[in-house]
């Protein structure tokens, strides 16, 4: 079940440092949204805000209001570690855990959260794998360190591990930041498939990329460095890449700013 | 002209020919040689020293003779990289040899009584005159007041560490780390007599029918408040070794916090926490003045770590060495060899056991 997610003049600030101001944006089931902009404007402090993983940071804080399907996930009652079994997240820099073997990273999250049943987890590597096009590649050796593959590979299976816990949301961070072209058109299809199943929003410097996967696009810029990050524009894709409203959206794709 | 070019006209950036010359070996040996024999003659002629001299005196005139020639044969940059790998050798070597020397006296001395003797009885009823004896009793000892300790001060080490690293923060977990480095400095006697007004004579009589009493479990506490800090420290900075992404990709599967350090945290930093122990644990092992002051030393063997006095294999080596019998240095070497012995066994089989745990393949 993918779920809306709606943003109300969310800031969130480190210390006393605002890095974004009042961002306002509503994310619709089974969309994919893709966030740009300068370095340094926000995006991904925003991406980090949605599943709770700004406050991880000492003196981090927010304010605003983050509902998913209505609820305030910002609530005081909330159990955070249920926010983000709700609203998985995919990094910039692929992070398998070391200690443990492919098989074992990918369903991380299930054994880390009390399934035990060996036909359960069976299963669920196998169909998260699959899912995140990892499969034939590594079906033979599950037993390896996940931390032995290619970067490409180790992405992936960060991706797979993302999904086998099925959350609602999955947020990514720059996923295709440290790979290969090939690596990189691998997991623009695995999220046309995910697409299906989850809200996906991606944080990108590549603005072909935006293009090419995303059905929104939000621009985020800033005036001058210290200033809180901004959301410029938000609309269908196909719009601001073609007839954006705000000059500023329009200089940044043509690559007249930053 | 470059600017390179107008500012510094002897350096040559772009040389016409990037080949050098090489000194033979023959040479190097020759130099070698001749530095020993003018370091003999300096040394013997003016009889001022024996070979210990000639060879200190021989490296730093092969030193000097090295940089002379190859300098004519190489050039100057050439002669100087060789120069300074040479005296990286000398200091390697340098650092070896005591370890050397401690190792082979160990096993030299020591090895006359690796008898069934020694590692089957104590040294109850064994006068002045008896050659035989043997450390039994401090073997039984050491196992258990380091065990003990080791017991003790793991778990309360790493929670610690655990704390400062992953929930600490503000004045509270400052003051924790401040006393930590203060606790490192403390010498083992005033550990020891800690201990032994605290523990000996206030607490164990309310055990004893208000008798205060010796005991091996005294002795692992004080043994206990030098391991910890070495152990709350070596696991703090092994722990901040373990990558934030690490944490936040299990964070971002749903995993609470405890459950991310017990499963992520912990075993990635596992091979570095397991040396930090052991380090403690030869530590340990080796001191010798807080069993004194607590555990007494006993000449028999008592299994008992809570009740009377226990002996261990560091002061074993201190009593026997001090002993005016002719046959208690040939006990103290080899009581000294099981000694490392132990502590090598012990944390060559801690080594395994944190790979073993670990996936390598």
């Amino acid at each position: 079940m993918a779920k809306r997610i709606e943003a109300s003049n969310v800031s969130s600030y480190y210390g006393s440092f605002k890095a974004i101001d009042s961002v306002s944006m509503t994310v619709e089931p089974k969309t994919i949204t893709a966030l740009i902009g300068p370095s340094g404007c926000g995006k991904s402090t925003f991406l980090r805000s949605i599943n709770r993983m700004h406050e991880v940071l000492p003196n981090a804080r927010i304010e605003g209001s983050l509902t998913i399907d209505d609820q305030n996930i910002y609530d005081p009652d909330v159990d955070v570690t249920a926010v983000r079994r709700l609203i998985g997240m995919v990094f910039q820099r692929p992070n398998p855990f070391p200690t443990m073997s492919i098989y074992e990273n990918a369903v991380a999250g299930l054994k880390l959260n009390g399934v035990k049943k060996k036909s359960v987890l069976d299963d669920a590597a196998e169909q998260s794998l699959k899912a995140a096009n990892l499969w034939n590649e590594v079906k033979d050796r599950l037993g390896r360190p996940g931390a032995g593959l290619s970067g490409g590979q180790q992405q992936r299976l960060c991706i797979a591990r993302t999904i086998a816990v099925e959350p609602q949301v999955v947020l990514m961070d720059e996923p295709c930041s440290a790979l290969d072209p090939i690596s990189t058109l691998a997991i623009e299809d695995l999220m046309f498939k995910l697409k299906d199943r989850f809200t996906i929003i991606i944080v990108t410097h590549n603005m072909q990329q935006a293009a090419r996967v995303s059905d929104k696009t939000g621009f985020f810029s800033i005036d001058k460095t210290g200033d809180p990050g901004r959301l410029i524009e938000y609309d269908d894709t196909q719009k601001i890449f073609s007839n954006p409203t705000e000059k500023k959206t329009e200089d940044y794709i043509t690559g007249r700013f930053g | 002209m470059s600017l390179l070019e107008r500012e510094s006209a002897g350096v040559v950036m772009t040389p016409d020919n990037i080949r050098t010359k090489h000194m033979p070996l023959l040479v190097n040996l020759g130099i070698a040689l001749a530095a020993l024999a003018v370091a003999a003659a300096v040394v013997f002629g003016a009889s001022i020293g024996n070979w210990v001299l000639v060879v200190a005196l021989g490296v730093v005139f092969y030193l000097v003779g090295l940089q002379i020639v190859a300098g004519r044969i190489e050039g100057r940059r050439a002669a100087r990289d060789r120069m300074w790998k040479t005296l990286i050798y000398a200091a390697c070597v340098l650092a070896i040899l005591p370890l050397a020397s401690v190792v082979w006296t160990l096993v030299s001395k020591g090895a006359s009584r690796l008898d069934g003797d020694f590692f089957g009885s104590s040294m109850n009823n064994i006068g002045a005159r008896d050659p035989d004896g043997g450390a039994y009793h401090a073997i039984i000892g050491t196992l258990e007041q380091v065990g003990i300790a080791t017991l003790i001060a793991v778990p309360l080490g790493v929670l610690g560490a655990i704390y400062l690293v992953e929930y600490g923060r503000g004045k509270f977990a400052t003051t924790v780390r401040f006393f930590v480095d203060v606790m490192t400095g403390i010498p083992s006697i005033v550990a020891g007599l800690f201990i032994l007004s605290f523990w000996v004579l206030i607490v164990s009589p309310w055990f004893n029918n208000g008798t205060p009493r010796f005991s091996g479990f005294a002795a692992s506490l004080a043994l206990t408040v030098l391991m910890l800090p070495t152990i709350v420290r070596s696991t703090e900075e092994m722990l901040r070794l373990v990558p934030g992404p690490l944490r936040e990709g299990a964070y971002a599967l749903g995993v609470p916090q405890w459950k991310t350090i017990l499963k992520v945290v912990l075993p990635t930093a596992l091979p570095g926490i397991v040396t930090g122990v052991m380090l403690a644990v030869a530590r340990a092992a080796g001191e010798t003045a807080p069993v004194l002051l607590v555990a007494g030393g006993a000449a028999s063997i008592n299994f008992d770590p809570f009740a009377g006095g226990q002996q261990s294999l560091s002061l074993f080596v201190y009593q026997q060495a001090g002993d005016a019998s002719r046959y208690a240095p040939a006990r103290a070497w080899t009581a000294a060899l099981t000694l490392v012995a132990i502590v090598l066994v012990l944390t060559i089989a801690a080594k395994l056991l944190a790979r073993r745990t670990s996936l390598s393949k």
